[in-house]
C-alpha cells in the first residue's frame, strides 16, 4: 500500500514555519499584494489555491487577490504577471526546473516567494518560505497533504488580518545586515545589453536600473547579476537548482 | 544590548515585536491543532470508508480493464481535487497510466454549456456527449447536494456507468441517492478538513484500483 499514512502531517518546525509564512503573506496582501500560484507538475494545486484566497469557503472573509498561472513558458508568464511587493507561490518538487528558475528570478522582480513541495528540500534559502513535508512519496501530492498546508496557509493569514496593528511592519529586514536591502549585492534580472555607450539596463525590486556589466562581460536579456553601486559584480545562474 | 536597555526609548515598537511573538506562537499552535483534526477525520475516514472503497475499486478495475473511462467533475475547490485525481489515474508516478479526464479541464466547453443551456447541465451535458455505459463517473463535493453534480450522476446512471460521489457532513443529496453507487462519506462540518480528507480517500481508491488490475485472477473476482 503506497497510501502515505494519516499521521499529523506538521510537526513544530513547520508550524512556525506556516506561522511566519502566513504572517508575512498577511502584510503583502495588505500592502496591495496580488498571490501568483503555480504547479507545473501538479496544476490544480495552483487553482486550488487562487479560488481558496478569491471564493473564501468561510463567509464574510474578504477576497483576496490569486491567480493561478498554468501552462507552458511559466517563467515570461510569471515574469509580466509580478509587480514588486507580490507573492508567489509555487507547489513543486525542489528540483522542478521552471519553479527553480522562478524563485532565483523573484528577487529581481520585488516578489516574495512561497514554496510547497515534499522529498528533498529545496538549496537553503530558495525561497522565502519553504513549507515542506520530508516523505518522498512520489504521489504525496496527491493524498490531500500539500491541501491541508494551503488551508491551514489561508486560514491563518485571515487570523492575521484580525490583527490590523501587525500587519504595517516590514517583515524583512529586521537582522543587523540586510543583504537584500543593503547595497551590498542586489539581484538584477538583464533586460537590455550593454550597447556602444549605453550600459544595460536590468530589472531590480526597485526597478528598472542601468547597470554597468564591465566586470561580468557581455549579459543577454533574462540573465541574473548581483548589483553592488550600479555596477554587476557576478553572475547568478538561474538554472542551477 | 537587551530590549531591557533600549526598550523605553521605542515603547510602541517593543510592543508591537512582542505582539507580533505572541501572534506567531498561536499561529502555530493553531496550525498544528488543525493538522492533528485533519490527521484524525482522515485516519476516522479511511476506516469507514474502507468497506466501500474495496468494493467500488473492484468494480471500477473490472471496468477499466474492459475499456471503460473515468470522468471526474466538482465545483470550486473540489473541482481542483477532482483534477488532481483524473491526473493521479491518467499520469501517475507509479503504476500504469489509465484514461481519466476532468471534466472542468475545457474552459470553453465549460463556458458554452454554462451560458447557452445553464450552469446546472455544465457536467451532464459532457457525459451526454462523451460517456458510455462502460465508464465511470465520480462527483467530488463538500455538501453532497450541488446540482450540478447530482443531475451529472443523474445522467451517468441512466447511461449505466458506474457512479462514485465523495461528500461532507452526513453526505446531503448523494447519501441516499440511487443514483450514486459508492458515497464516500468525510463526516466533518469543515469544508477544508472535508477536502484534505477526500483527497486522501481518493489516493486509496486509485491504489486499490491498481492493486486490483496487479492480480491475475482479481478482475472477475470482485473483492480485493
Amino acid at each position: 500500500m503506497s497510501t502515505a499514512a494519516p499521521a499529523p502531517l506538521v510537526d513544530e518546525a513547520l508550524a512556525a514555519d506556516l506561522a511566519d509564512a502566513s504572517l508575512t503573506l498577511a502584510r503583502r496582501f495588505a500592502a496591495g499584494a496580488t498571490l501568483w500560484c503555480l504547479a507545473p507538475a501538479w496544476e490544480p494545486h495552483a487553482h486550488h489555491v487562487a479560488v481558496e484566497f478569491v471564493h473564501p469557503v468561510v463567509v464574510g472573509k474578504r477576497a483576496l487577490p490569486a491567480v493561478a498561472l498554468t501552462g507552458p513558458d511559466l517563467v515570461p508568464s510569471v515574469r509580466i504577471s509580478v509587480r514588486p511587493g507580490d507573492v508567489v507561490l509555487a507547489v513543486a518538487a525542489a528540483d522542478d526546473p521552471v519553479v527553480a528558475s522562478v524563485m532565483r528570478r523573484a528577487p529581481a522582480w520585488g516578489a516574495t516567494t512561497l514554496w510547497i513541495g515534499n522529498g528533498e528540500r529545496p538549496r537553503q534559502g530558495a525561497a522565502d518560505h519553504v513549507l515542506w513535508l520530508d516523505d518522498p512519496t512520489p504521489s504525496l501530492p496527491a493524498t490531500g497533504g500539500f491541501v491541508l498546508l494551503y488551508h491551514v496557509l489561508w486560514e491563518l493569514t485571515h487570523v492575521c488580518f484580525e490583527h490590523p496593528g501587525l500587519l504595517t511592519a516590514a517583515p524583512d529586514c529586521t537582522d543587523e545586515v540586510c543583504v537584500t536591502c543593503s547595497d551590498e549585492g542586489r539581484l538584477a534580472e538583464v533586460l537590455t545589453p550593454s550597447s556602444g555607450l549605453d550600459p544595460a539596463t536590468a530589472r531590480t525590486a526597485q526597478g528598472t536600473e542601468r547597470v554597468d556589466t564591465t566586470l561580468v562581460g557581455p549579459v543577454a536579456p533574462g540573465d541574473l547579476v548581483l548589483v553592488h553601486a550600479g555596477l554587476a559584480i557576478s553572475r547568478i545562474d538561474p538554472e542551477e537548482p | 544590548m537587551t530590549s531591557e536597555d533600549t526598550g523605553f526609548l521605542y515603547p510602541f515598537i517593543d510592543a508591537e515585536e512582542t505582539d507580533a511573538a505572541a501572534l506567531l506562537g498561536d499561529l502555530a499552535a493553531s496550525a498544528r491543532a488543525k493538522a492533528v483534526e485533519s490527521a484524525a477525520l482522515r485516519r476516522r475516514s479511511l476506516d469507514e470508508c474502507g468497506p466501500v472503497l474495496a468494493a467500488a475499486a473492484a468494480e471500477i478495475a473490472q471496468r477499466f480493464a474492459a475499456g471503460g473511462r473515468m470522468f471526474t467533475f466538482g465545483n470550486g475547490g473540489s473541482s481542483t481535487d477532482a483534477a488532481t485525481l483524473a491526473g493521479l489515474f491518467a499520469h501517475p508516478p507509479e503504476h500504469p497510466p489509465l484514461p481519466a479526464w476532468s471534466l472542468t479541464a475545457d474552459q470553453a466547453i465549460l463556458t458554452a454549456l454554462g451560458n447557452d443551456v445553464g450552469f446546472e447541465l455544465v457536467f451532464a451535458r459532457q457525459l451526454i456527449a462523451r460517456g458510455d455505459g462502460g465508464d465511470i463517473a465520480v462527483a467530488v463535493s463538500t455538501s453532497g447536494s450541488s446540482a450540478d453534480l447530482t443531475v451529472a450522476l443523474r445522467e451517468a446512471r441512466r447511461q449505466g456507468m458506474y457512479t462514485v460521489g465523495f461528500a461532507g457532513y452526513d453526505g446531503g443529496e448523494f447519501a441516499d441517492s440511487p443514483d450514486v453507487d459508492a458515497c464516500l462519506v468525510v463526516r466533518s462540518q469543515s469544508v477544508h478538513r472535508i477536502q484534505e480528507s477526500q483527497a486522501l480517500l481518493g489516493h486509496r481508491l486509485w491504489s486499490l484500483v491498481h492493486r486490483n488490475l496487479d492480480r491475475p485472477d482479481a478482475v472477475s473476482e470482485g473483492q480485493p
